[in-house]
């Protein structure tokens, strides 16, 4: 082999999220988790995620977030986050605050909690009582409350979709009002359950520009008061993301289950064998395994992606949105108008535009919609 | 010349940040919620320096002596510059 064909030996494993549970008292109809996640096996031990923290702080990750599900209904998240800081990592806690009790923060922040991320819980089964401000926002304002009080920065979190995008403005106030620093307006991504909720979330195009206009008028009327950022819905680009900053490159998921993967979906991806922490340590997992290896670099890619100028830009996308919608896992992202199955993409955005989902009832994330989605085969 | 750069001012990590050595990635970082910023090394050195309690011209002088340099005042102001509009540090 010649020097010229030899991978660059990839960068240690930044960013650990520790999926702690798929439990959840939220039935969001854009959650990310798998839609077959009722069926997963069962979650690690207290143990088995203190091993976890250790290794992955040993093979240089430094950003770890506990996730979910709603981390909160684990009862050892104090356990685990008073040994993460210990470790020396940076510590994220991505919760929508239903389970956060003044009790819990105050232990949270004697473990060493950094920081918490707090999402707006609009799960569209409760659109109009999150858009009237009434018991969501009692709620948010008491853990933005909790969050002050315990000198936590105000990261705040919501997902936009057609249902709620036209109502951007109060979605923005309502983050002012709580005191946030930063919010993050991320339109929804397509895939696991806003997958099959595409027709009814995926905004129009008349939609999305004037949410980003309307935005843009809040940044400037507010400035450094309140940092907002506007994450796009990559199906109405013409070019591809760099998912994950690169396959393998900086991102380790750990599943509740101990499964791990380059990416919270990438188990979806045929063919593949990816490692267990029950059975590998993580920089065997890192470095190693076929899992996380198949997808780094270019070598993977085909055309168009294998000759294209902008390559290393985008790594040709994202590879579950490729499998999910071209067939291939290999293939370039359709989102990509280079894409051969890029009409797919513009078929999708034509529907949203023709109202298609309008008639159409949500599928709301649950352990019983999960076990029928998994027994009709996914 | 702003507050931060002034000769007389103690600069120190914002409260925004955490200033933190990686042997991993033997360099110095600035971590802050969800994100790392990886800092090349007289970032670094200069970085680490600001503990709040040094001066602008201690940090200068401590940098050449540690560094065997002289004239370094411009490059440090320069920096200190950028670090204050990054809101990485605060006096």
């Amino acid at each position: 082999m010649s020097a010229a064909n030899l991978a660059p030996q990839p960068g240690p494993p930044l960013w650990l999220l520790a999926e702690l549970t798929y439990r959840c008292p939220l039935h969001c109809a854009f959650c990310y988790n798998p839609v077959d996640f009722a069926t997963s096996g069962p979650e690690l031990s207290t143990d088995d995620w203190l091993r976890v923290l250790r290794e992955a702080r040993a093979a240089g990750s430094v950003q770890c977030g506990f996730s979910g599900g709603e981390p909160l209904v684990r009862d050892d998240l104090e356990i685990l986050v008073a040994e993460a800081h210990r470790l020396g990592f940076y510590t994220n806690l991505l919760t929508s605050g239903v389970g956060l009790t003044a009790e819990r923060a105050a232990a949270l922040k004697a473990a060493g909690l950094d920081h918490i991320q707090l999402s707006f819980q609009d799960s569209t089964r409760e659109l109009n009582d999150f858009l009237s401000h009434t018991r969501t926002f009692d709620l948010k304002q008491r853990v933005a409350a909790l969050i002050k009080d315990n000198g936590w920065p105000m990261v705040m979190n919501c997902v936009i979709h057609r249902l709620n995008i036209d109502y951007i403005d109060r979605i923005i106030e309502m983050a002012v009002e709580l005191g946030a620093e930063y919010l993050e307006l991320a339109n929804s991504q397509y895939y696991s359950w806003a997958l099959l909720n595409r027709d009814q979330l995926l905004p129009t195009r008349d939609q999305l520009e004037r949410a980003e206009r309307i935005t843009n008028e809040y940044r400037e009327k507010y400035g450094d008061r309140i940092r907002i950022f506007f994450v796009v819905p990559d199906y109405h680009e013409k070019r591809p993301k760099k998912c994950m900053n690169g396959w393998g490159n900086v991102f380790l998921t750990v599943t509740p289950d101990g499964t791990a993967l380059p990416c919270h979906t990438a188990k979806m991806l045929p063919g593949l064998a990816f490692p267990n922490v029950r059975e590998m340590g993580v920089r065997d997992i890192w470095y190693e395994s076929e899992g996380f290896n198949r997808y780094r670099g270019d070598s993977w890619m085909k055309d168009p992606c294998r000759t294209c100028p902008d390559k290393e830009k985008d790594l040709g996308g994202c590879r579950c949105q490729a499998y999910m919608l071209a067939g291939d896992p290999a293939a370039a992202d359709p989102v990509c108008d280079k894409s051969p199955a890029h009409g797919l993409v513009v078929e999708a955005v034509a529907r949203a535009e023709a109202g298609a989902g309008r008639s159409a009832p949500l599928v709301f994330r649950d352990p019983a919609a999960s076990r029928r989605i998994a027994a009709e085969g996914g | 010349m702003s507050a931060a750069t002034a000769t007389d001012a103690c600069p120190r990590v914002s409260r925004r940040f955490r200033l933190q050595w990686e042997e991993a990635q033997n360099a110095w970082v600035l971590l802050y919620p969800e994100g790392m910023v990886k800092l090349n090394q007289s970032a670094g050195e200069i970085m680490r320096r600001c503990d709040g309690s040094r001066t602008v011209s201690q940090i200068v002088a401590d940098l050449e002596q540690a560094f065997g340099a002289s004239g370094l005042a411009d490059d440090v102001a320069k920096f200190l510059e950028l670090a204050r509009a990054q809101q990485w540090i605060e006096t």
